[in-house]
């Protein structure tokens, strides 16, 4: 359940980086930073993946992808659900913040911004639509355990904020 | 079982989050709204992952062949040990409310706390748990202030849930004989020091929502030991349908 140390064989990586989420289909899993590690032994995988937030359901499927992916590539593997570190929205690549962009959900703010634009007290959230910052919350629960519900007062376009995760 | 305090205590916390979760997930798709029946059910969903955590480690502590799904579908009503506060009926959207934030400033208390566990499992779950609990508490607050300090209805029907909940709170800090062990052995919360800070922020948010703590003294106890109100059993019902009508069913 508690995660020794941060290690991912290089040869991994490409494979990995083909896993996505299913909830986000543009996310790679690498880039969403949930495979804390992932090492290779006698040609058997040991990885260490970890949730986004506890319920999040699309963990057995992550799970079942990444075997699959690394089968296809010749290796057996196992996967280990780790809780500690908790991940962060941190841990989402400068690649995966783009990914989230161009895909029509605004990517996490910092903390103390996330706090203030789910307080309602400051339009700090970007339409991903057409960038305004002239936006509102809608509600702080969204379409996935992630992500909050907001609108934009200009072009009026619905979308979903990834709530900042500390 | 040897560790036999380790798992009533992990139990005494994860049944919580079983039952409120469910009494949460009731409202799929008959919330006041869109927006705050995914909120419910997005809670529910919280609890019940983190539920899976506990349920998970208690089963590894038993060391026989139970699992996750047995803790959580295959006990006696009186082998539940969840607080009567979570099991309280939605009733309307006042009373589900209130009893969200009833339940979440205690959540982020003792979580808070437990993070600081000498159980390296249970500090972990914890310090994932807080980061969701902490925008559950967000969102029952916010709709305390919205509600309580709204229309003279809404006010009206917050007041009216306070007065019928707030029986419920004292219990909350009633230490089990497990969590008396486990707080010996600095793995477990000693909740009779949360009461006050609780009561401390459940006064302010009360204050600022123009609504106000019932004088009465009195308050209702049971759940910890297994002795529920008379709504348990029909959760219970619910819940435990499937196991109980096709055992052992998997999908």
């Amino acid at each position: 359940m508690i995660a020794e140390k941060q290690h991912i064989d290089q040869i991994l990586i490409p494979i990995l980086e083909q896993v996505s989420d299913p909830e986000i289909p543009v996310l790679s899993i690498m880039d969403m930073g949930v495979v804390r590690s992932a090492v290779i032994e006698n040609n058997y995988v040991k990885v260490q993946i970890t949730p986004t937030y506890s319920g999040c359901p699309a963990m057995d499927v992550i799970g079942d992808d990444i075997k699959a992916a690394l089968k296809e590539a010749g290796y057996s593997s196992e996967i280990e659900l780790i809780l500690a570190p908790a991940w962060t929205t941190d841990w989402i690549t400068p690649r995966g913040r783009k990914a989230l962009e161009d895909y029509g959900i605004a990517a996490p703010l910092d903390a103390e911004a996330d706090k203030e634009a789910l307080l309602g007290n400051k339009k700090l959230v970007k339409c991903t639509n057409c960038g305004s910052t002239n936006t509102r919350l809608v509600s702080q629960f969204g379409s996935t355990a992630c992500k909050a519900q907001f609108q934009c007062n200009d072009c009026q376009e619905p979308f979903d904020y990834f709530k900042c995760l500390k | 079982m040897k560790n036999e305090n380790l798992y009533n205590y992990i139990l005494g916390i994860a049944d919580n989050s079983l039952i409120l979760g469910q009494r949460l997930g009731e409202l799929t798709g008959h919330g006041p709204s869109l927006e705050t029946d995914i909120a419910c059910t997005n809670i529910s969903l919280d609890l019940f992952g983190q539920v899976r955590s506990y349920y998970q480690y208690a089963a590894k502590i038993a060391g026989d062949n139970r699992t996750e799904d047995d803790i959580a579908m295959l006990r006696k009503e009186r082998e539940y040990v969840n607080v009567l506060l979570v099991e309280q009926p939605n009733t309307d959207f006042a009373y589900t409310m209130t009893r969200q934030f009833l339940f979440d400033v205690y959540h982020l208390l003792y979580l808070q706390e437990l993070q600081k566990s000498t159980d390296l499992t249970l500090s972990a779950i914890a310090a994932k748990s807080m980061k969701e609990v902490s925008y559950h508490q967000r969102f029952s607050s916010d709709w305390m202030k919205r509600l309580g300090d709204g229309t003279k209805e809404s006010n009206q029907k917050m007041q009216n849930a306070i007065d019928d909940l707030w029986r419920y709170t004292d219990e909350l800090f009633h230490q089990t004989e497990a969590d008396i062990a486990m707080v010996k052995e600095g793995i477990g919360v000693d909740v009779t020091a949360l009461k006050e800070k609780y009561h401390q922020i459940v006064t302010s948010i009360l204050e600022e929502s123009t609504l106000t703590i019932p004088e009465s003294k009195y308050f209702q106890k049971g759940g910890k030991l297994g002795i529920h109100t008379e709504h348990m059993g029909y959760i219970l019902t619910e819940l435990q349908y499937m196991q109980r009508t096709y055992p052992n069913m998997e999908w």
